[in-house]
């Protein structure tokens, strides 16, 4: 039970990760029905910057004097970075294609996803970087499990962000915006919402979550590499198909299910398949419901 | 005569690859209702979507209220004044009725006018207030209407383009959609309405123009094209 109690823990936390990044897969599908395989990629940036930032205020010897300041500072300046980096991509590789086929859209993101994952190993090498541990390492025992107080900082920033998200999109007028946008494009410019800057929005946010995901990572496994965000973008892609592309509560759930899944699995299955579990999920959801667990019909999605 | 609120001068557009306007040339003034009718695929809903920006102008130019708005984004019109009741009424469908009209005020800030103006609305289709919580996608045709053309006032236009109100709908509230286009320019908005129920549009307007492919064959006062034994063949099905 013990055992049981601590993957569950492992789960959640691994999978608030992958719904952070899912989330940006599935919000950009809904505004322009790309899949944007270059995302994995902000998630890579984000572990990036976030270490580039500490290891800048470990030298000023600023991490020590005020390790909470940074760690924060450093996870806003991170996602800031990497929101208008994602505007950039969104400007120089998806805009110029907004009338063309999809088909070239997702060739150009494909492209995008190469030129910065190389971008990134020619400016950082190809090592591993390793992210300061000494912050983070200490947790708590109830009982026999052990909860490492990362696990905590993740699944609580994991929460505070989805929650801020739903209410953007919800509740707020820019929000509806970007619903009316994901529905109905030429209509959405009748009521004269530019649907340019919310296109540029989207992806900002959805880059800032999968940066803010990267930091995370790189805290919890240590260290980053210019390919990581290879592995988890796709599993992040796999939650998004799971949850309902275009879905936002979907995508939300897809990740900590494929998140407990890949635990689980790896914990009572076997640990060498861990990777394998996303995708055989993946695989059956979109033979069995390709609309996924909340997709929506397709006939009600255009007038 | 005062000067035009809408001026199109031998405009030609494409629709992908098909021609769909080969120079059109229309005026509207302030105060009227004009009708525009014409068979399917004469060109109606492109002169509309041309006249908001989706579609580009590929020769001519179109004045608003004395300046051109060749060329400029569809989301900077309707702060001018010039907004559509688009074809099919574009309702969105997974936003609430609530919330579709919100967004006709999108470019609005003030707040008690907007809901004002909600407020106005729900007492002109009360309809509306009844579901106001429901999914725009699950009104009924008229309803959709009225939501359509409840949306477009909110962001209360000078000029306002309608797309074949009367598409799809029963008798009985085609009649009353008619009523409620009558008494919105009654109260003070232009209206340009595309229509293929010619009858009830030229009752309707003040003025016509017939299109035929992509092009203006015939321009009177209404009374006199509903008058015209061609017309009245053509498209009244005499």
């Amino acid at each position: 039970m013990e055992y049981f109690i601590q993957q569950f823990i492992n789960g959640i936390t691994l999978g608030g990760v992958y719904a952070l990044i899912a989330l940006g897969y599935t919000m950009v599908y809904g505004v322009i029905q790309l899949i944007n395989f270059a995302h994995g990629e902000f998630f890579a940036a984000g572990g990036y910057m976030g270490v580039i930032l500490l290891a800048y205020m470990t030298g000023a010897g600023y991490l020590e004097t005020h390790p909470f300041l940074c760690i924060a500072g450093a996870g806003v300046l991170t996602m800031a970075y990497t929101a208008f980096l994602a505007m950039g991509v969104e400007r120089m590789a998806y805009k110029p294609l907004r009338y063309a086929s999809r088909l070239s859209l997702l060739v150009s993101a494909l492209g995008m996803s190469i030129f910065l994952s190389n971008g990134l190993m020619l400016t950082q090498g190809v090592f591993d970087k390793p992210y300061p541990s000494e912050l983070t390492h200490g947790g708590f025992e109830i009982g026999p499990i052990s909860v490492g107080y990362l696990q905590v900082i993740i699944v609580g920033m994991t929460a505070v962000l989805l929650v801020g998200l739903n209410i953007l999109v919800f509740k707020t007028r820019i929000g509806m915006a970007m619903r009316a946008t994901a529905q109905d494009k030429i209509m959405s410019s009748l009521v004269s919402i530019s649907s340019n800057r919310i296109i540029a929005l989207t992806f900002a946010i959805g880059a800032g979550l999968a940066a803010c995901a990267g930091m995370m990572t790189g805290f919890y496994y240590g260290s980053v590499r210019y390919d990581m965000g290879f592995v988890p973008g796709i599993k992040a892609f796999a939650a998004a198909v799971l949850g309902g592309i275009g879905n936002i509560t979907g995508a939300m759930l897809g990740g900590v299910i494929i998140g407990m899944v890949e635990v689980f699995g790896a914990a009572y299955i076997s640990g060498q398949y861990k990777d394998v579990f996303a995708f055989i999920i993946m695989i059956a959801v979109l033979y069995f419901k390709p609309t996924g667990i909340m997709g929506e019909n397709v006939d009600d999605t255009r007038v | 005569m005062a000067a035009p609120l809408l001026e199109l001068q031998d405009v030609h557009a494409s629709y992908g690859s098909i021609k769909a306007l080969k120079g059109i040339s229309l005026t509207v003034y302030p105060g009227e209702i004009v009708a525009m009718i014409g068979a399917n695929g004469a060109g109606k809903s492109t002169t509309l979507m041309t006249i908001c920006g989706i579609v580009q102008v590929q020769k001519g130019d179109i004045f608003y209220r004395g300046t051109s708005i060749k060329g400029t984004p569809p989301e900077t019109l309707p702060p001018l004044g010039l907004c559509q009741v688009p074809e099919g009424r574009r309702i969105f469908p997974r936003l609430t009725v609530r919330e579709n009209l919100e967004l006709g005020a999108f470019y609005r800030r003030e707040r008690t006018a907007i809901d004002r103006d909600i407020d106005q609305a729900y007492s002109f289709f009360p309809i509306l207030k009844e579901r106001r919580n429901q999914q725009g996608g699950t009104l009924s045709g008229g309803e959709q209407q009225m939501l359509a053309i409840a949306r477009a006032l909110m962001s209360r236009p000078k000029l306002l383009l309608m797309d074949e109100p009367s598409l799809g709908l029963a008798p009985k509230i085609v009649q009353k959609i008619f009523d409620i286009i009558a008494e919105i320019n009654k109260e003070g908005t232009t209206i340009l309405l595309v229509e293929q129920n010619a009858n009830l549009a030229l009752q309707t307007a003040q003025r016509g123009y017939v299109l035929e492919t992509g092009a203006i064959s015939m321009e009177d006062q209404a009374a006199t094209l509903l008058d015209n034994p061609d017309i009245r063949k053509a498209y009244l099905g005499e």
